[in-house]
Formats: structure tokens, sequence, C-alpha cells
């Protein structure tokens, strides 16, 4: 369990005010002249040491990313922090944003500076309206005290930082997508390469990092490389914001090191599954994107990046979503095949196409119709969008499918078969 | 987009202002980027939705052709080119929220408002739409009215929310 005093979001629950008095107290903006004059090397160095990884979904290395940054270019170089957060499970930003903002916004300085950025934008998704209007007034503080601004915190450098609100689509978290949404486009992703780092907003280097990444970089800075990589396992370090949704007896998010087993996060930081352990079905570990774990897995699983790819699933965004055994769960996931065929932007025929024909052939499962045979054909059309599409909503919308197909199937099998004796008992 | 009775639509003063504030943000050759802006300042100013005659008055000032401004209008699912309800009621269905009986309290909404989902009240005060993942998923069952959330919502707040909405 993490040690009080390693974590990093100290009011992540909104106990006291986000406003910046608070947030100095809280240790906010303390030395973010000194990393400056350190400069741009020792900061992409030190991200580079400490092994984080991006917490938006993928898990890059942040380091590594910012340093593919070319140095030489005349072009301006843009920081995005991607606050679109609207995946299933997953309402960390939101809390980040909301409660210590003042954390995000010192990161963004930082790594702008870092990567040589003058300007920020903070793409947030467009029903926070609320949490925008907290984050706006964090960074009116922030001008006013002479934190950023034309010469931030008097250590020569400018900075600015704009707010830019989405408008509902949940594909603008996809970052060659967030580019074209802040272009004043469709939110449709761009085919890579160029990476965005070369080739990005306006056609200048652009690094797009999530909410997460940013907001603790000071923190990274403040205790050093050392203490972060001390903390989770080796190449999955740190500690990372948990959503804990679903049937549990205290949904909350909780900071927690990675590498956490996935049975203490439950029990004893979420209060436990709703009518106890052995009432559990099912969790999906890391937001709506990834395969779901069957509950023999969940017993042992750990909560990093490698440990649940070991097991075919994904830490994802770390939205964790559990499902007691009151739960339909091929409902459950024909609910998320329809958020797939809803949030597709059209662009690639297997995703656009794949996405609501799974949907439709869910449903009709859920109503238990179909054959025994078309579980396969779903399977194998599944096999079929997954990794032919630009960006990763394809794989996304065929991974919950797969996942049921591989461990439930007996579940469609059961609801088809009942459905059969109701017709021949009519007949 | 209905084409009946529309009058040409302008930005009122506060939101000229508006608008040129948000333009400066972006590059000078890229002014394109203000068109999420823009529109969403138009739909407030239109309570709600975007009629045809703004999308024409924002292709102009942004000097964008205008299917271009049309796509990206319905492309997102915050722009809204129907009619809707002075409160934009929002229920989310999507699966951490449908765990907690989301699907109770859109038959809910439905039964008290006497509508189904995505109609418009007769009076024009409220419509009722079915969203996917709001984004608060640890207080789910979560609703969205207009701009706020409503969180850890449970069946009997629901009368309480409607007639505070309507005093």
């Amino acid at each position: 369990m993490l040690k009080h005093e390693d974590h990093i979001f100290t009011n992540l629950n909104g106990y006291n005010s986000f406003k910046l008095n608070d947030a100095k107290s809280r240790g906010c903006w303390d030395n973010t002249k000194k990393y400056i004059q350190r400069g741009s090397k020792w900061i992409i160095n030190e991200i580079r040491l400490s092994d984080l990884r991006g917490r938006g979904g993928a898990g890059f290395p942040t380091g590594l990313k910012w340093s593919f940054i070319p140095e030489k270019s005349k072009l301006p170089k843009y920081l995005i922090v991607n606050a679109d957060e609207s995946e299933p499970g997953t309402c960390k930003d939101r809390d980040i944003i909301r409660h210590e903002p003042h954390k995000l916004i010192e990161g963004s300085l930082l790594s702008a500076f870092a990567i040589g950025a003058h300007v920020c934008y903070v793409y947030i998704r467009g029903e926070f309206y609320n949490e925008a209007n907290i984050l706006q007034n964090a960074i009116d503080e922030a001008y006013k005290d002479g934190l950023i601004g034309k010469n931030s915190c008097n250590s020569g450098w400018s900075f600015d930082i704009y707010l830019h609100r989405g408008a509902g689509a949940y594909i603008a978290g996809e970052e060659t997508a967030l580019l074209e949404s802040l272009e004043g486009k469709k939110a449709q992703p761009r085919l890579k390469p160029p990476f965005p780092a070369i080739v990005g907003l306006y056609g200048c280097p652009t690094i797009v990092n999530n909410v997460e990444t940013i907001a603790v970089v000071p923190d990274i800075l403040n205790r050093g490389s050392t203490w972060f990589s001390s903390l989770g396992k080796p190449n999955n370090t740190g500690s990372k914001i948990f959503c804990i949704s679903g049937h549990v007896n205290k949904p909350c998010n909780v900071e927690e090191e990675l590498g956490i087993p996935l049975k203490e996060l439950i029990e004893e930081r979420a209060g436990g599954v709703i009518g106890g352990w052995n009432n559990l079905l099912a969790v999906i570990p890391g937001g709506t994107s990834v395969p779901l774990l069957p509950k023999k897995i969940c017993n042992n699983v750990h909560m990093d990046f490698d440990s649940l790819n070991k097991v075919n699933s994904s830490l994802g965004t770390a939205g964790v979503i559990v499902m007691n055994k009151s739960t339909d769960l091929v409902q459950a996931i024909t609910r998320i095949s329809r958020f797939y065929k809803k949030e597709s932007c059209g662009q690639c025929t297997p995703c656009r196409e794949g996405a609501g024909w799974m949907w439709r052939v869910m449903e009709r499962f859920c109503n238990g119709k179909g054959t025994v045979d078309e579980i396969d054909t779903l399977y194998e059309v599944s096999k079929e969008v997954e990794g032919h599409t630009i960006c990763a909503l394809g794989d996304a919308a065929a991974a919950p499918i797969q996942g049921l197909i591989k461990n439930f199937r007996h579940l469609i099998v059961q609801k088809i078969q009942r459905n059969n004796n109701v017709k021949k008992k009519v007949a | 987009m209905s084409y009946i009775n529309e009058v040409k639509f302008k930005f009122n003063h506060l939101n000229l202002l508006e608008a040129k504030k948000i333009i400066k943000k972006y590059p000078k050759k890229f002014s394109r980027s203000a068109l999420l802006p823009f529109l969403y300042l138009a739909q407030v100013q239109l309570d709600g939705w975007l009629n045809k005659s703004a999308i024409e008055y924002i292709s102009k000032y942004l000097k964008i052709p205008l299917i271009n401004v049309y796509e990206v209008a319905s492309f997102y699912h915050m722009f809204n080119l129907n009619k809707v309800g002075r409160h934009c009621v929002n229920v989310c269905t999507t699966t951490p929220c449908w765990l907690k009986g989301s699907d109770l309290i859109l038959k809910k909404f439905e039964k008290d408002l006497k509508i189904k989902t995505d109609n418009v009240t007769n009076d024009g005060e409220f419509s009722l739409h079915e969203v996917e993942c709001l984004g608060a998923c640890i207080d789910a069952p979560v609703i969205k009215i207009n701009n706020n959330y409503y969180e850890n919502l449970k069946l009997e707040d629901i009368k309480k929310i409607i007639k505070n909405i309507k005093k």
C-alpha cells in the first residue's frame, strides 16, 4: 500500500480548496524557478530516469516521447494537455482538474519548458463545463501571481496556457484526432507516421500528454527520479490513480502504487465487492477498451502494465469496473459495443461498419436470438476489425467482445438455448 | 435543420466581445481553431441548438466554407441541430452507470416528464436524451442537465430535481 507521505495528489478528494494559496501550502510552485534554471535537458533526463509511463492508456515512456521533439526546428513547438477524458470507467482527470489544478498548470509549465514550447493548450472535454471554469480560474490566479505569462516565475521563460473546450467526441481523446479537433475540424485521427512530435498541431512539433502525466511532473522533480522509480515495479514505476466503479461498496478514485494486487485494491480501498469477494463475476481492469478478467484471474493479478498484458488484458486508463454476480454480462458488454458504435468517427470502414455490426449481433444474443455458430462468426469478425484501422478505436471495440467470448462463452450459449427452449414450448 | 421562421443570426454584443477574446488564443493564420468555441457560443445564445442561419453566420465570420462548418456541427454530439428543451436532461447509460441502474433513471424521467427519449415537452422546458459516458463513473448513476452534473442519483431525487428546475 502506498505510504501516506508518498502520495502525489494530496487533495484528490477535494477536502481542501483548489485555490492558489491552498495549493502552495500543499507544495505547488515551490521550486519551479530553480528547475527551469537547471535547463530542459536536466528535466527530460529526470523524467526519463523516473521511468514515467504515459497515464492516458498506451503507457508510452514520457521522457522518450519528449526527446523526439526536433531541437533545431525553427517552427514553434506546442504542448497539449489531453483532458478529453471519455473512457467509460475513468474519471481521474476530472478530479485532478477540479481539486488539483495548480499541479497541472505547474506541470504544464515545466513540461513545456522541457520541450521548448511557449504555448500550451488544454483540450478539455465539453461536458466538463464547471471543471473548465475551475481550471480557468486557477490559470487566471497563476497569471496574476506571475507564475505563468511573459516571465514565468521570474525565470525569463514566456509561457501561455489556453483552455480549449471540446464538444463531445470520445475519439477526440486520440492524440491526432485531438489535433484535428483543435484545428477546428472533425475529430478524425491522422495516419501515423509522421508522429505529432514531428508534425503536429498546425504542422509544428507537438507533444500530447494526459493530464495525470503532466500533473506528476513537478513532484518527480521535487522528490527526485529515484524516489519515483522506487515506487511500483521495474518498468512500471510510480503511483497511479485508480478509478474503481461498479459493484463495490465505496466507489472511489484512489492513488496507489502500480503493481498493487487487484484484490487488495478492491477489498481494501473500495470497500469490497457488493456481496463479498465470492460474489465477484468479472472485472474490466482498464476502462472499457480492454478485455475483461474473470474472477479466477482477478484473485491474484497485479495492477500494472506488464502483469495485465500477460493475462491478455491491459492497464489502459486504470478505470476498474467491477461486476458482481447480479450482472447480466452479455448485456453489459452489449452496452460497451453500443458505445463504440456511437463513437466511431466513420473514417475507416472496418470500424465504422464493424462496430455497428458487432453491436447488432450482440443485441441479438442479449435477446437469446441467433445460433451458437454465430458466436464464432462474431469472434472472427472482431479479429478482422482489430488492427485494421487508423487508430485504436477498432481494437477497443473488438477487445471487450473477444474477452467475453474467450471467458464467458457459456453465458451467450445459455441465453440462446433458453430462448430456443421457450420457442419449443410455445410451438 | 429547420428552415422555417428563421431570423438572421448575429452574435449579441457580449458574445462578440467573447468571440474576439477567443480568436486571440490561436495563431492568426489558424483562426479556424475557434470554430468549436464559436459554435458553442452561438448555441448558448440560441437556447441550446444551432439553426442554419447561425451556421452561415459563423462560416462568414471565420471565412470557412459552409459545408465545413456544417460537418463539424453535425459531427460532435454536443451540438444540437434540432430544437431541444430549455433544460436538456442527459442521462448516461454506458456500462458503469448501467450497472448502477441508469435504465431505471431514464424510465423514471420518461414517466415524470411524460415524454419519450429524444423528445421535447410541450412547453419547451425539458428534453430528454440518452448519452454515452459522462466521465464521472465513481459517482454513478450520473445525469447532466445543461451544464451541471447530478451525481449518485437516486430514483426519489428525480421529482425534486424537476420541481426545483421548474421554479
